[in-house]
């Protein structure tokens, strides 16, 4: 569950002041399909990074299943990323010299966990997202589309509770785009926390519950039909 | 994250780059190697003339006439300009009577026609006494020594080197042959194995005769050199010491000899050497210095282009301590590899200049090796530092902006 209260985000860029996030309240139960929508610059990125834990607000707080995190030293809030939080990148960010099988192994590995242990978990994820034959493959011999399956493989393979996707699909044509957000999807299914941040109208109105931001603002909190 | 794997995944970072891999390792390998090869010249250089100083013989003092110092007492026979008094074969016996002295071996040199029928050479003759043969550890190849005798018989009978034995009797036999140096013939008794110089005097080119004979033929009542060999290395200042002052007494109290201890040239030479191998290999050092510079040049590089890597591996969970360990692992692979490698080429270089050089004895000593490693490894960790501390300090959000 996330709960922000009053958050705020402020850059400084040369002598102005940037209001990135201005008073953010919100709540987002365990579970849920999120999509967070709206111009460049409003701010949608922002409010990512710092559900993400990437980067920290300039006041107010965040609970992140119940717990503040906004006070937490950098070996704590890397735990936390690390245990709870998925991250899907428009670009991907695979590391090139790392073969598939490798870069899903990563977070395990900064995790500490024995290699037989990891080897048995990305062999499992490897097999469930039909992956298995491009395990040994970089980055550069895979398409895009199963690139961004296996960052999300990556992302999901500590398996945290809430996943963070920004612009999933950019970087891929429809069909591609299409498979990874039935992925991401049918782990949202399984109850993991879905956050979409999307310029796309398409894909931002699949969610469950659509935020709109506009200038560091929620403009809107729409929830689809029955789903309310 | 298990140490294998900081370990595996800097391997992997430093493959990715082959190009910068190989310089680096080149840089820091070409330090170390010539850190080895200085210190192994200079260790040599060393060796060599400690080695040649003590072929002269152990436990040696070597009289010289006339005073080496030119500080007071020089009295008005210097500016008359008197040759200082002659050291003689009495003064030779006067010495070898005195306690710790075990051995004294007289020396005249001269330079004479050495002839045997129509072959003849032009040769060092050095005259002496039987002793000489233990006090320089020579060793004979044929036939005998001079004969020991009193220091002023002058017999005709002389001992070649293996060299003029050689030039003057190609293949036949030598042993009781006569030869004529200058305008006296000489039996020939023995014929030195040959040993090599030292300090440029081939012992294997010259002849040697008694004492007595080569003050005949150079018409010299003075001893060259006066070679003497204490009992023990313990009694070498004392023996120093009394030679000075019997000397001293037999010439009318003026001390117009110089006794020279081998030990304390030796030990100069040491000092010397010793000194001028530090200052090569700090030179040496020096570029090790540099390749440390270079390396966090090019681990700043490194951090630069791999600005997005570390955000992501920031944003799954890696702490500051780890994206730390995992740059200065990668420093740490690089110099200890550079090391090995250098080490491996000095090895080498070592190698080929010992089979130029198989007289000098080359050859870098262990404590040499090891400071160099340890200063390269020193320097590559120290100064990969700042870019590790750099990378686990970036800005995870910028990071992860930069493509």
């Amino acid at each position: 569950m996330i709960e922000l209260e009053h958050v705020q985000r402020e850059f400084h860029v040369g002598d102005q002041t940037v209001h990135a996030l201005a008073d953010i309240n919100l709540r987002i139960e365990s579970g849920e399909y999120v999509s967070i929508m709206g111009p460049s610059g409003s701010g949608k990125s922002s409010l990512l990074n710092i559900l993400g834990l990437l980067d920290r607000p300039n006041s107010g707080r965040y609970l992140l299943d119940g717990r503040d995190v906004v006070s937490l030293s950098d070996e704590e809030l890397a735990g936390t990323r690390r245990t709870r939080i998925g991250f899907v990148f428009q670009s991907f960010h695979l590391v090139p010299r790392l073969t598939a099988f490798e870069n899903i192994e990563l977070p395990m590995m900064l995790a500490g966990i024995e290699p037989a242990e990891r080897k048995c978990r990305v062999e499992e994820i490897l097999q469930a997202t039909g992956l298995m034959d491009r395990a040994h493959h970089r980055p550069e011999q895979l398409s895009g589309g199963q690139r961004q399956r296996v960052a999300t493989a990556r992302a999901t393979i500590m398996q945290p509770s809430v996943l963070l996707a920004d612009e999933p699909t950019g970087n891929l044509d429809r069909a591609s785009g299409r498979e990874i957000v039935e992925t991401l999807e049918a782990l949202n299914a399984k109850g993991i926390t879905l956050v979409v941040v999307t310029h796309d109208p398409e894909l931002g109105g699949r969610a469950r519950r659509q935020l709109r931001m506009v200038d560091g603002r929620m403009a809107s909190d729409t929830r689809n039909g029955a789903a309310q | 994250m298990r140490a294998a794997d900081v370990l595996r995944f800097a391997t992997g970072a430093l493959r990715g780059h082959t190009l910068r891999t190989a310089l680096m390792l080149a840089a820091m390998s070409v330090g170390v190697a010539a850190v080895m090869l200085l210190t192994s010249l200079g260790e040599g250089a060393r060796r060599y003339v400690t080695g040649e100083f003590a072929s002269l013989g152990t436990n040696l003092l070597i009289i010289l006439p006339g005073r080496s110092e030119t500080a007071g007492g020089g009295g008005p026979a210097m500016f008359l300009g008197q040759t200082p008094r002659d050291l003689t074969l009495d003064d030779a016996l006067a010495v070898s009577r005195q306690p710790f002295v075990r051995r004294v071996a007289p020396l005249v040199v001269g330079s004479s026609e050495v002839s045997r029928g129509s072959r003849s050479r032009e040769v060092p003759v050095l005259g002496t006494s039987a002793d000489m043969l233990e006090v320089r550890h020579w060793t004979m190849a044929q036939g005998s020594f001079l004969p020991p005798s009193d220091f002023t018989l002058a017999s005709s009978v002389c001992v070649l080197g293996a060299k003029l034995r050689d030039e003057l009797f190609g293949s036949d036999p030598a042993i009781g042959e006569l030869v004529r140096i200058g305008d006296r013939r000489f039996r020939v008794v023995g014929v030195l194995a040959s040993e090599g110089s030292s300090f440029g005097m081939d012992s294997g080119e010259s002849v040697l005769v008694p004492v007595a004979s080569a003050q005949m033929l150079f018409n010299t009542p003075g001893l060259f050199r006066l070679l003497v060999e204490a009992r023990s290395r313990e009694s070498i200042p004392l023996v120093q010491k009394s030679t000075l002052a019997l000397l001293a007494e037999r010439h009318q109290g003026e001390k117009d000899v110089t006794v020279i201890a081998q030990d304390a040239i030796l030990a100069t030479f040491d000092k010397i050497f010793n000194a001028l191998t530090l200052t090569v290999a700090g030179i040496a050092a020096i570029s090790l210095a540099v390749a440390g510079i270079l390396i966090m040049n090019v681990m700043l590089v490194a951090v630069a282009q791999r600005t997005a890597e570390i955000g992501l591996l920031k944003a799954i969970g890696a702490t500051e301590r780890q994206v730390r360990q995992v740059f200065l692992a990668e420093a740490a692979l690089l110099s200890a590899a550079g090391s090995a490698v250098g080490v491996g080429v000095g090895w080498g270089a070592d190698m080929i200049i010992k089979s130029l050089y198989p007289s000098v004895p080359f050859g870098a000593p262990a404590w040499a090796i090891f400071a160099a490693v340890g200063v390269a490894l020193g320097a590559g960790l120290l100064f990969s530092v700042l870019p590790a501390r750099r990378a686990a300090k970036l800005d995870p959000v910028a990071a992860l902006a930069k493509r």
